[in-house]
Parts: C-alpha cells; structure tokens; sequence
C-alpha cells in the first residue's frame, strides 16, 4: 500500500452543517494537498481533526498505516504524538517569546548546540534572521506569517497543516508570500495540506485539491483540473466560476456544441454524453474584451454587449456585460482604459469554446 | 503597638498566600480547562468562603478538626497537640477562608490565555504539564500577583474565622485585627487607632500594587 493519509470522519454541529468527508491523501511523493470551500464549510475543522485538536464522532483517521484516531476502538493520538508542523490561521505566535524563542520552542529534545543552529538555518531558510529578538508584537502581518511558517518547520515534521497562511496578509505581500511559500514547500518535501477559499492560492500551491462545502466533499482532482472542469453547478459556485448559466444544447457537430443561453447561442466544445440541458459556465478571465467591429480572431464566441458593472480588484478589473446573458469578464486596467470601458459602453466579449464548461442539469 | 500580634498576622498571611499559590495553581488549572459536567458544584465551593459568613466557617472548620472528628484525632495522635487553637490550625482555617481569592484571580488569568496559543504549543510537542509552565504560566503572571496579594490581603484582616478556630493566644494566635477588638474593649482607642491605621494603610497599599498591575496601559513605565 502506496503511503497515505486514510481520513474518513463524521462530526456533527448544532449550528452548522454536519461534516462527512472521507479522503485519501498520498503522501508519496511529498505533495501539497489543497482544502478548499467558503467559509463555513469545514474544511478547518477537517484540518483540527487531523492535527488531533478536535475529534470526531465517528470515524477514523490514518496516517501511513498508524492509526491516528478511531472512533470505534476510543483511539485518539494527541496533537504531540502526531509529529506536525500546525499553522493556525492568525498565527497564533507567543507573544511572550522573541522570534528565536518562538522557534525555539518545540525543539526541547535537542542539545543547546543544535538548538541553536536549527533555529539559525530556518531564520534563514525563510530570510528573517535580522528579527532573531523582536518580540510578535513589533513585526508585521508577513514577517509574522514567516516566523510561523518557520516555527512549524523547526521541528521538521512529518506533516504539514497550514490554516489559511496567507488570509491574514494585505493583497501585494499576498502575491509575492504566495510564491515563497510555493518554493518552500517545494525544497522541504514535507506532504502539506492546506486550507485555504482563495483559488489563486489553490491554484499556486497545490498538487491536488478536495472541495469541501457544507462538510462534504464535492470534488478531487487537481487545481486545474477542478477550476476548469467542476463536475457539477455547487462545485463550479464554490470554486468561483464567474457565469453560470442555464443553456440548452442545441446542435452538436464536429464536437462542437451550440448551446442557446437565453436569445443567444454560445459555442462550446461538447464533451460525451452531454445531455440537453446543461450549466454553462465561463470563467472571468477567459473572457476577452474588444472594440465592436474589430477583426476576425481565433474564439468562436463573439457577443456585442453593453456594459453594466464595473468593480474594481487592484490590478485586475472585473467587467459585467449585457449580452443576452449577463456575462462577466476579467481584464486589466490598462486594458480598461484602452478599450475606454465605461457603464453603458458598447463592447464585444470574446471567448474560446474551449473556455465554455459545459455541466449537465440534474 | 503590639509587635508580636503583627508579627503573627504577617507569618499568617505570607504562608497562606505562599500555599494558596501551590495548591490554587492546580485547583485553578482544573476549573479552567476541565470540560466535567458537575464542575460548576466545585466551583461553588471554591467561592462559598466569598458569602459565607466568617464565624459560619469557623465554626465547621473547628468542627471538622476538632478532637471528636478523625482527621482532629488523626493529627492529634500524629503530631501530640490539637488543631484547634494553635497556629497550624489558624493557617489550615486561613488557606480555606481565603481559598477564592487566590484561585479566582489565578483562573481568570488562564482563561485570559488564548486557546489558539495553547493548542500551537501542543502541536509544537510540548505536553499539557509543560504548556502549563512554559506558556499559560508565564502568560498569567499578573494573575498570579493578584491572586497572592489578594489572598495576603485577605488574611490580613480576618476576623472571624481566627475567632472561632484559633482563639487569643498572644504569640500564637493573636491578630492584628483580635488586638484591635481587644484595645477597643478595654476602651483604649489611641492604640486601637495606631494599629488600625497601619492596617489600614498597608490594605491600601495592596489594592494600589494590584490595581496598578492591572492597568492596560502603564503610562508611568516605558512601554516595551
């Protein structure tokens, strides 16, 4: 048996939805597994199950053949004998320890000698020696995230669980933390899961993906994988798909199918078995904005519109357009001011019917 | 003044704050984390000595050590002399009285330390004996002095329950609050007034000592 995390769980709550999950997370090669579901969903409380802070009802939970939690025979092995690198979502860094102190804290069993250079090699693992005697308190949100990262670290664990590690941290050190921690975990070769309800995130860090919502499991696969292809309409709203609409298959030919969505017909490649009614959902930033009237491209979808929203996220702005259908589309600000866009301007969508997820309706 | 009532009162209440601290740390830990059902039943009594009038528990205490109970039999075989009416007995009636003043304070600093704190220290390896004294410890420290200091206080100016279990034996069991009755009986007020103003004023300067401590933001001291 391939080595891996066997969890299969069921906890129940009075004011939210019970979660049941069952997974299997490989652990050979090293990988970065991704929890990922709106707030709410569980997939923390997965995460504190496996870092053996919460138990649950039934069930039981396994890590490489050793049984970690079964409900059946009462065992449960304490979040100590678990060998873990735990982040929590704020931190949770000891206000009362300098950095080096905080680093210092879990590695009781080592002489003071390789104490001491354990703690210097990952101070500069994650590049924060100068902070060594700076107290939490005077550090900033991405210096706190690295003193974290590097406290789980210290004791090199066998596992890695990291809460959310960049939700706490304003968009730009987001971006570049993001990259960081991507390299990181890449050079440790520690198996890492991660909970997080960013799909930028998901999709920079993982090498597989679980979606959780309302304590279920909706999906595995990898990150591209289930972004591009979610197998149902809840997956595709969880993991944010920005048009979702209802269509009809009208016609199928050369694998290409025209779906009516509302008075427009969209074009779409048409997978097997597809049925007549259909989800269709086309991501932001698959969707091209151009002048109307421009020349021929590649997409098969053009649609003349009017825009009705325009909101604004840093960089990137996402443009709602009336084209038929409400479409949304993700483009940047240079490009909005060169197209001129504005509420109520003309504009011509463009997109691939590669980039049109086609989900049957149930 | 009397020295030696002043002298016994100040033995008196630094060992039963020095014992409240050891045997209110564990007490305190208990009722904190422990997730029992029944435990608000010891909690109520932890807090009975706060309402319960002093000569009330005195007079159990007395009860319960007294030669015609077995623990009052027990230490009498064990040690030669009774409980009653010595300082032993006093300081056994002490710690009891003055019980929540230390573990209330020492419990409410323990719930002031994060749990997210806590369970990072468990994921970290550390057992929960030395997360207690590696992490809530150092956490609670104003708590501790609280709790201490309160319980120093506290004793200070008993009453009661010396009364009732420890009598008036000048050098043994004479407070400094037994002399001031005893001054005002014997109509003597100015020594009444000399011992009560210093009772007074060394009150005063706890509450001030723990209040200070308590303060959120210490403007006196440069902030770290």
């Amino acid at each position: 048996m391939a080595p891996e995390i066997t969890l299969n769980i069921r906890k129940t709550f009075v004011d939210r939805a019970t979660i049941a999950v069952q997974l299997r997370l490989p652990l050979d090669p090293p990988s970065v597994t991704i929890l990922f579901g709106p707030s709410g969903s569980g997939k923390t409380t997965i995460l504190r199950c496996l870092a053996g802070l919460e138990q649950p009802e039934e069930g039981t939970i396994s890590w490489n053949g050793q049984i970690w939690f079964d409900a059946a025979t009462h065992v449960h092995a304490p979040p100590q004998a678990r060998g873990l690198g735990y982040m929590a979502q704020a931190y949770a860094l000891f206000p009362n320890y300098t950095v080096e102190g905080n680093i210092a804290y879990g590695l009781s069993g080592l002489s003071v000698q390789e104490k001491k250079a354990r703690v210097n090699e990952v101070l500069s693992l994650l590049q924060i020696t100068q902070l060594a005697q700076q107290k939490p308190a005077q550090l900033s949100g991405g210096q706190q995230q690295r003193v974290a990262l590097a406290r789980a670290i210290a004791r090199r664990p066998q596992l890695l669980l990291l809460d959310e590690p960049l939700s706490a941290l304003d968009a730009p050190t987001r971006t570049k933390l993001c990259e960081d921690l991507r390299m990181l975990l890449t050079r440790l070769a520690i198996p890492a899961v991660v909970v997080t309800h960013d799909w930028t995130e998901a999709l920079a860090l993982g090498d597989q993906m679980a979606v959780i919502d309302e304590g279920r499991l909706l999906q595995t696969g990898t990150p591209q994988d289930v972004f591009s292809r979610p197998i149902n309409a809840d997956v595709a709203r969880v993991v944010g798909i920005e048009t979702v609409l209802h269509g009809r298959v009208r016609e199928i030919r050369d694998e290409l199918a025209t779906v009516q969505v509302g008075p427009v017909p969209v074009i779409a490649v048409a997978s097997p078995g597809l049925e007549s009614d259909v989800f269709v959902c086309i991501r932001a930033e698959d969707v091209t904005l151009e002048l109307a009237g421009s020349s021929e491209t590649s997409a098969r979808n053009h649609l003349r519109g009017t825009v009705q929203a325009i909101t604004s996220l840093g960089a990137l702005v996402r443009v709602t357009i009336d084209c038929g259908f409400l479409l949304t589309a993700l483009v940047t600000r240079s490009a909005q001011s060169e197209l001129r866009l504005a509420i109520d301007s003309d504009v011509r969508a463009a997109f691939k019917a590669g980039s049109v997820h086609l989900i049957p309706r149930r | 003044m009397n020295w030696m009532a002043i002298w016994v009162t100040c033995k008196l209440a630094t060992l039963t704050s020095l014992t409240l601290l050891i045997i209110g740390l564990p007490i305190a830990y208990w009722l904190t984390y422990s997730k029992w059902r029944w435990k608000f039943l010891i909690e109520s009594i932890v807090a009975l000595p706060l309402v319960l009038p002093p000569t009330v528990l005195g007079f159990y205490i007395l009860i319960a050590i007294g030669p015609h109970s077995p623990i009052g039999r027990f230490y009498t075989d064990l040690v030669g002399h009774p409980l009653p009416f010595s300082f032993q007995g006093l300081l056994l009636a002490s710690i009891l009285y003055s019980l929540p003043f230390a573990v209330q304070p020492f419990a409410t600093a323990f719930e002031q330390v994060d749990r997210k704190l806590i369970e990072a220290s468990w994921t970290l390896g550390l057992s929960k004996l030395k997360t207690f004294i590696h992490l809530i410890l150092p956490l609670s420290t104003t708590g501790l002095i609280t709790g201490v200091v309160l319980s120093f206080a506290h004793t200070l100016g008993e009453f009661g329950v010396v009364l009732m279990v420890g009598g008036n034996i000048e050098g043994i069991t004479r407070t400094v609050s037994i002399e001031i009755y005893d001054e005002v009986q014997a109509l003597n007020y100015a020594a009444a007034a000399k011992t009560s103003a210093l009772l007074l004023l060394v009150s005063y300067a706890v509450l001030l000592l723990v209040y200070a401590m308590n303060r959120r933001v210490w403007s006196v001291w440069p902030q770290k």
